[in-house]
């Protein structure tokens, strides 16, 4: 018996390599997750036993508890692993495809991008537009600000090197662009801006939020998943992977389209919420090594469950204050960023 | 040629100061200006000259030069084009410390405020500078553009937390997100000032060393500098200018990237000249992007470090696509 397992599909086609250590870390981080989504949907101003969240779940507990769990709390609940998971994975590919550990949506402007997006909606169509299309806005952003990022990375191809170096232009002038409408705005505005520049999953709904991202996330997270062979060539370099095969420009353009859609996505429910797409791939890397195939599942169960843990900690940390979630992902993911950084520092 | 260039630049930089003086919402005749410093007369013009336009054009002339100097001795230091205190992350880790001063300490003062944005400065561009640097590899252009967009990042979520959770500061504060020279009071100047100079003289007395750390850790020290020094001392420079210049304005982005790439056009790579240069233009650039930010959006105003960060991307782009990044 080997310690891996090929899988390999025709149609699609899709194949990868498994080591059947990987298959018991997915299952122990589905059911952590699994675990803290319940205890999660518990915590809060009126205390729920896990067993009593269950049963309300199931539709067999107290009205009163049903309301509270199946209204208020699970929505929110359901958002934060959604749009930790969507996170996580576009940053794995984005890790991927710029072949460096430090990579993530945050720092190549995307985030920003989206942002924008979302700001300009609420400024100039605000009042006249139901606030359910912003996300389409701010998906819009994002594209917008890959494709000038894509455009003016180019030449003769895109390096990976140009792809950071311009992205961190654009991301600082993008988000300038949004401070200006914030100061120039009402207080209002600006308030819900603001929040959403810095990432929160407060007050989510079903039908608003969860019915919104669920069909993106349904459809990109195994569409990713399908392009695992491609991100492990690409994961190369770009002489190998042309030499093996691939086409290299037209695989990283793919790549980036679904990066930037399932970040976008994220980013429209939840906001900005930073350093999730930069340390779930990394602790996920740690757990089941490399190859995409593995990594991808365990990404996304890993961002899912920060995020649910940094959203806990940000509405029962100092209550009755309901802190955006952000600051708590940027307050663990910094210190993670710099230990990355030094670890890494030899490769 | 040279002295004949930065008297030229002076001459400009003069003129601007005095259009920046004259125009705005309210336009001032040019002899009024003069007026109101021979002839104080009290009257509104007079007013809006002495406490609003006088120091705003001083204040933008005075951190345009710290951050375009601030700028080009981190080029140097760090060996990588796209140095500048707001990609690094300097001027981000300064803005939070001063705001988490205000809000938390209760430290309202202007010199209170300096010294939070110092120690700010001083705080995250060691981190960046250390961590970008560490490994055998030494210090990559990806690594420590990595490290300083990431510290960026993370001081502007948490500015932006605190004060979304501290409502009542909010407005105020929000300046401290995207630099801004607009109603600011001369006190704010001189507060920063003695900084703003110890730092630029410690840059100028830097700049006959520049040209020769700028080859290199190994070239230099064998060329018998000791390099440690010579960073640590640019290292100060740097934390001086651009904590002083955040205490004044806010974090204003870019102007530390966009000048040094126009004076080394300009003065050629002798630091005893780009040095000087890039005050005077930095001056120049900041003043004049202030004083055009006044008619973007008339009546209304937009801050000028949203203008400097969208001048600065084509500088961004022109720098990452000319291959003087290389690994």
């Amino acid at each position: 018996m080997s310690r891996y397992r090929s899988v390999r599909v025709s149609r699609p086609r899709m194949s990868f390599l498994v080591e059947r250590r990987t298959i018991g870390i997915l299952a122990l981080l589905a059911l952590l997750c699994a675990v803290l989504m319940v205890v999660s949907t518990g915590v809060g101003s009126l205390y729920l036993s896990p067993l009593e969240v269950i049963r309300s779940i199931a539709g067999k507990g107290a009205a009163a508890h049903e309301v509270i769990v199946n209204k208020l709390r699970l929505p929110r609940i359901v958002i934060a692993v959604l749009v930790g998971a969507s996170l996580a994975v576009a940053g794995a590919i984005l890790q991927g495809l710029v072949r460096n550990p430090l990579a993530s949506p945050d720092v190549t402007g995307i985030t920003e991008g989206a942002s924008l997006g979302a700001v300009l909606f609420l400024f100039l169509l605000g009042d006249s537009v139901s606030v359910s299309w912003m996300p389409i806005s701010a998906i819009a952003g994002a594209f917008a600000v890959t494709g000038l990022l894509y455009v003016l990375s180019w030449r003769g191809g895109v390096s990976p090197l140009r792809l950071v170096l311009i992205g961190t232009g654009l991301s600082a002038a993008f988000k300038s662009v949004s401070y200006m409408l914030i100061i120039s705005g009402p207080l209002i505005l600006s308030v819900k801006s603001l929040t959403f520049m810095t990432g929160s999953i407060y007050g989510v709904s079903w039908e608003k939020d969860v019915y919104a991202l669920l069909p993106w996330v349904a459809v990109l997270l195994p569409l990713a998943w399908l392009q695992a062979r491609h991100v492990n060539i690409q994961a190369l370099g770009d002489e190998v992977a042309g030499s093996a095969g691939a086409q290299v420009q037209r695989g990283r353009l793919v790549l980036l389209l679904l990066s930037v859609a399932l970040a976008g996505a994220a980013i429209a429910i939840g906001g900005a919420i930073s350093f999730i797409g930069l340390m779930a791939p990394h602790m996920a890397r740690r757990l089941v090594g490399s190859s995409f195939g593995g990594l991808l599942p365990a990404s996304a169960l890993i961002g899912g469950i920060l995020l649910l843990a940094a959203d806990l900690a940000a509405r029962t940390a100092f209550p009755p204050l309901d802190i955006p979630a952000g600051v708590f992902t940027a307050a663990i993911g910094a210190p993670f960023f710099l230990y990355m950084l030094y670890r890494h520092r030899n490769s | 040629m040279r002295v004949a260039g930065i008297i030229l630049f002076m001459a400009l930089l003069a003129f601007a100061v005095l259009c920046s003086i004259a125009f705005g919402t309210a336009d001032i005749p040019l002899d009024h200006v003069i007026d109101s410093f021979t002839r104080y007369s009290g009257t509104q013009e007079d007013l809006i000259i002495r406490t609003a336009r006088v120091p705003r054009a001083l204040i933008a002339a005075a951190v345009g030069a710290s951050l375009a100097v601030a700028g080009a001795l981190m080029q140097v230091i760090t060996r990588n084009p796209i140095a500048s205190p707001s990609t690094f992350g300097v001027n981000a880790g300064a803005a939070f410390f001063a705001v988490l001063g205000a809000g938390l300490l209760g430290l309202e003062s202007m010199q209170a405020q300096t010294g939070m944005a110092l120690a700010g400065a001083a705080v995250s561009g060691l981190i960046v500078f250390v961590l970008g640097s560490v490994g055998k590899d030494g210090m990559t252009p990806v690594k420590i553009t990595l490290a300083g967009a990431s510290m960026a990042a993370f001081f502007a979520s948490v500015t932006q937390g605190y004060m979304l959770s501290s409502g009542k500061m909010f407005d105020q504060v929000l300046v401290w997100l995207v630099g801004s020279v607009a109603g600011r009071e001369l006190d704010s100047l001189t507060a920063v000032l003695p900084y703003m100079g110890a730092g630029m003289l410690l840059a100028l007395l830097l700049s006959r060393h520049l040209g020769v750390l700028s080859m290199g850790d190994d070239i230099a020290s064998s060329l018998g500098q000791n390099t440690a020094w010579m960073k640590g001392a640019a290292a100060l420079s740097v934390i001086l200018l651009a904590g002083a210049s955040v205490a004044a304005a806010g974090p204003v982005a870019f102007v530390g990237i966009i000048v040094p790439h126009i004076v080394r056009r300009i003065a050629g790579s002798d630091y005893r000249w780009i040095i000087p240069y890039c005050a005077v233009i930095g001056a120049l650039l900041l003043v004049t992007a202030d004083l055009g930010s006044r008619y973007i959006a008339m009546p209304k105003e937009v801050p000028v470090g949203v203008m400097t960060a969208v001048i600065g991307v084509p500088f961004f782009v022109y720098i990452a696509r000319s291959g003087r990044v290389s690994r």
